[in-house]
């Protein structure tokens, strides 16, 4: 345990299980996730990473196990439930919705957030008109973090693909979530790109203090910029701990290149 | 839109349609209109109805329902009765009776609600099961909710079981037809461009996304089939009560669900004011191509088949696709285009 006054943990996971028939694709799965923090979460291909995504927003719901999300159990909750509590997530094969514009998709996920009813809407009340423009706005600004602003009016799927993975980061921030899941943000980049989204992930975290759990398969990305790695071998936790200690950890070693 | 400026707005909607009305049922001086080309306009604005609220959950939402008959009916059936069998009654409460006017202009309002109550009742009862499905399998339950509909009702002699609802008092007119139509429209198109259209498109781009992104597909897949199935009973009932087109279960079988599908899919699905063109080629065609029939009997179904046939080949998202039709097609282009105004009607 560390000297330091310990934060308080925005997510808690105790002996999560997933399985599915006869498959544990996740097994007695511990995580301790504190407020502010940069959490990495690798593995070798296949070793559950994406499932845990899954489990921890909704998708799937665990077959044994808690999921505790800022004191309350989200574990079998809605995927919408969860996200409306603060958890936003980004998606390995990226899920844009591909007929609307880029300011559109970053709008939809501020639904969320709204306060009006239909009947504003249909019949265009001066809280409808408020709403639509402040919606606008925070998602413009957005944009701007994110270098889009100008792309605003194209069609999603247009951009090129790194774009395409930054505007999903965007999107997921306009649920104005406290805990960002990002699953291989920089996966399709290139160096220099990877460099550069390291960069802005950290400057989120810090400009929307938000605690950040993430997956991701490119080493250098996950060794710069996670202050705690846990690494996942077949459904299981082998290690965690700071990326040096990773490093030298000698389960993780054999869990990437085989044992002798 | 300032409040004030609304009400101008719709106070001179109001006049426009009034006055339109009058020329309609009464001509202008010595100006008639032939009574065949009235009842194809009327025809054509209950059409539109029809289309735009079918474009709601079929093309904003992307939910396949086949059963928007099935909706056109129970909302017919309601409406209808209320004015065969409460008419009067409610007719005599302001001292007037189903003939005149006043008594019509109070009586349709009452009987359109009513339709569009038990008929967004019957969404509701259809949609919560039925929208967990997806593709296929909802078109299929819906189409077979539809029928089941259509069954009920001819077995209700109070009604006119198989015969139709023939003793009816029209009291339909152009005024209602496209004031109802308008209506439609507007709400629609407010959705769309609204928070919730936002979320409907979402939930037809991708349901995963859209429940990671915090909306309940579930229950606006229901809202929107609701809201969709109330217009279908506004259309319903003023169809049942427009002297030309009296209500029959045969009329309103799942072949009406798929004349409304084609209205939709022509003119491109998602696209309101292609639903309207739509709904006026749709209601159009089959008419003028009445001449062809006299002279090569058997063609006209040809011709039609032929046409849609041609347009699926050539142009499959429809004749608009998505865009919405708009003066601004007719401009020339600006040199910096103008970023998309807040509520306004057009996709980008």
């Amino acid at each position: 345990m560390s000297s330091a006054p310990a934060p308080v943990s925005v997510l808690k996971v105790d002996a999560l299980t997933k399985r599915f028939g006869g498959l544990s694709a996740v097994k007695e799965l511990s995580m301790d996730v504190k407020a502010g923090a940069l959490y990495g979460l690798i593995g070798p291909n296949g070793a559950g990473k994406t499932t845990i995504f899954n489990l921890l927003t909704g998708v799937y719901s665990p077959t044994e196990g808690t999921i505790v999300f800022k004191g309350t159990s989200v574990a079998g909750l809605k995927p919408y439930e969860i996200t409306k509590l603060g958890v936003a997530r980004t998606f390995q094969n990226i899920r844009l919705f591909a007929d609307m514009t880029v300011l559109e998709n970053v709008m939809t996920a501020h639904h969320i957030r709204s306060r009006q009813f239909l009947i504003d809407a249909v019949i265009g009340t001066g809280r409808h008109q408020r709403e639509e423009r402040e919606t606008r706005d925070k998602a413009m600004e957005l944009l701007k973090i994110f270098d889009l602003d100008s792309v605003a009016g194209e069609l999603a799927t247009s951009l090129p693909y790194g774009n395409q993975r930054r505007l999903e980061i965007a999107r997921a921030l306009a649920t104005e979530p406290s805990l960002l899941l990002l699953d291989e943000p920089a996966a399709g980049m290139n160096p220099q790109e990877a460099v550069d989204l390291m960069n802005l992930i950290k400057w989120l975290r810090d400009e929307f203090s938000l605690t950040i759990l993430l997956v991701e398969h490119n080493m250098k990305v996950v060794m710069g910029i996670c202050e705690r790695i846990q690494v996942i071998d077949y459904g299981k936790s082998i290690a965690l701990g700071t990326p040096d200690e990773i490093q030298k950890d000698p389960a993780v070693i054999e869990a990437y290149l085989g044992g002798a | 839109m300032s409040l004030t400026r609304k009400v101008i707005y719709i106070a001179i909607g109001l006049v426009i349609l009034l006055g339109l009305n009058q020329v309609f049922e009464h001509g202008l001086g010595d100006f008639q209109i032939n009574g065949y080309y009235a009842r194809i306009v009327n025809l054509i604005g209950i059409a539109i109805t029809l289309a735009v609220s079918l474009n709601l959950i079929n093309g904003l939402a992307g939910q396949f329902s086949l059963g928007h008959a099935g909706f056109m009916a129970v909302g017919g059936y309601s409406a209808t009765y209320v004015t065969v069998f409460h008419g009067q009654q409610i007719a005599g409460l302001i001292g007037s009776s189903l003939g005149e006017v006043a008594g019509s202009a109070l009586v349709m309002p009452i009987s359109l609600v009513v339709g569009a109550i038990a008929a967004a009742a019957a969404g509701l009862v259809v949609g919560v099961p039925s929208l967990r499905l997806k593709g296929d399998y909802l078109a299929i339950v819906t189409l077979g909710f539809g029928e089941i509909i259509r069954v009920i009702i001819l077995n209700i002699p109070a009604v006119g079981g198989a015969t139709g609802f023939t003793n009816t008092t029209p009291i339909t007119n152009f005024f209602w037809i496209f004031s109802m139509a308008i209506l439609t429209i507007i709400i629609v198109a407010n959705i769309r461009s609204s928070t919730f259209g936002r979320a409907l498109s979402a939930i037809r781009e991708d349901e995963i996304a859209a429940e990671a992104m915090g909306i309940n597909t579930t229950r606006y897949k229901v809202m929107a089939f609701v809201i969709s199935a109330a217009l279908a009973g506004v259309a319903g009932g003023l169809s049942g009560q427009l002297f030309a087109n009296p209500l029959n279960p045969q009329n309103l079988n799942f072949v009406k669900s798929i004349e409304v599908i084609v209205m939709i899919v022509l003119g491109g699905i998602g696209s309101i004011t292609g639903a309207v063109f739509g709904a006026a080629t749709i209601t159009i065609l089959p008419e003028a191509l009445r001449d062809v029939d006299r002279q090569f009997p058997g063609m006209r179904m040809v011709i039609y088949s032929l046409l849609l046939i041609l347009l699926m080949i050539f142009r499959p998202q429809g004749l608009l696709g998505r865009k919405e039709f708009s003066l601004d097609w007719f401009r020339r282009k600006k040199a910096a285009p103008a970023p998309p105004a807040a509520g306004g009607d057009t996709d980008v």
